[in-house]
């Protein structure tokens, strides 16, 4: 994972839109986060493998950035993201990771499934 | 307290790295006499959050050097029997649960453990170490009492102390200290924070972190009124 080229992110959200893709997306505090301290809020989100298409998507802001995916009809958005990469099929990873080195938010979208 | 002769032991956590902090040691007294251990560890913690700034790891590959991590850690300890059981990291509580109490049963019948090592239910936190501990109890509830294993559970919760008590069971382990740094150290994908503060932590007399490396606690779990599992809707 490389620190978030936005340009070049940009290019790989174009790559992928008007396909059917396989998407992940996710949020976590951990699941610790509440034994370690008990006012916090514990909450989070996770799809794996969910399979749309998306009419164009957007990367923004200065870093952590933020990506939105126009669906035909819906959204699918993550904020927070630092990072991007590939797996070893070739999958668009972009993850936020905090400043303790945690991830904190994923969004990955391929052409095959994750495993 | 001496550590109890077992005929077989079965371990069960729900995550990499779950045997090593709270039970490396009491298992590497186990293997040092020959006394057969399997470990079932139900996923690979594919839900990690410390891939690293800048990353080590990706989301994707966690799982694979999880997996190494583990073999690694087994060895250390001496465990000949690793099963990996192929579930997935935090989706333990939403699994049919009849299927995660077959799963323990099956081991169960399988190898006529006389000790199981787990989680205490209601009291260790994370939602797939509560999975794993109420498919345990159900499992072992369901044998009839002369017959039933051993129960050995891990509780850490905040108020474990308030509620269950202390542990009934603390064994010294520091004679084989360097096994359970070793286990920790093969985790060292979620163990390297930790890892840096031990080095001091270790030789604080009462801190958290040294009574960690010298002592392990169990709950012996009682099929009691305090057994608080629910029977499957």
């Amino acid at each position: 994972m490389e620190p978030i080229l936005p340009e070049k992110v940009q290019e790989l959200i174009d790559r992928f839109a008007g396909e059917e893709i396989y998407l992940h997306l996710e949020t976590t505090n951990g699941a610790y986060a509440s034994h370690f301290n008990e006012k916090f809020f514990s909450a989070g989100a996770y799809i794996r493998n969910a399979k749309l298409t998306y009419e164009h998507g957007k990367i923004v802001g200065d870093g952590p950035y933020r990506v939105g995916l126009k669906l035909e009809i819906g959204w699918v958005y993550a904020e927070g993201l630092t990072h991007y990469g590939f797996d070893e099929d070739g999958r668009l990873l972009m993850a936020g990771h905090d400043f303790d080195g945690k991830l904190a938010v994923a969004l990955q979208m391929g052409k095959t499934p994750f495993k | 307290m001496e550590i109890e002769q077992e005929r077989h032991v079965l371990v069960i956590f729900p995550h990499p790295d779950d045997e090593a902090f709270g039970v490396s040691g009491t298992i590497a007294v186990h293997t040092a006499r020959e006394t057969p251990v399997t470990y079932a560890c139900l996923t690979l913690g594919e839900m990690g959050r410390n891939l690293g700034n800048p990353p080590f790891a990706t989301r994707e590959s966690l799982p694979d050097i999880r997996k190494a991590e583990l073999k690694n850690a087994a060895e250390a300890i001496g465990i000949q029997d690793l099963r990996m059981m192929g579930l997935r990291d935090k989706t333990l509580e939403f699994e049919d649960d009849q299927k995660m109490m077959d799963l323990v049963t099956d081991l169960i019948n399988e190898l006529n453990p006389s000790l199981i090592i787990t989680f205490y239910p209601g009291y260790s936190v994370h939602p797939d170490h509560e999975a794993t501990a109420r498919a345990v109890v159900r499992a072992v509830r369901a044998i009839e009492p002369d017959k039933r294993p051993k129960l050995h559970c891990v509780a850490f919760a905040n108020n474990t102390l308030n509620e269950i008590g202390a542990a009934d069971i603390t064994y010294d382990i520091r004679h084989v200290y360097d096994q359970k740094m070793a286990a920790m150290k093969a985790h060292i994908s979620q163990t390297i924070w930790m890892l840096k503060e031990l080095e001091s932590g270790v030789a604080q007399e009462g801190s958290d972190l040294h009574d960690r490396f010298n002592y392990e606690h169990f709950w012996t779990y009682k099929f009691d009124e305090n057994d608080k599992v629910s029977e499957i809707k």
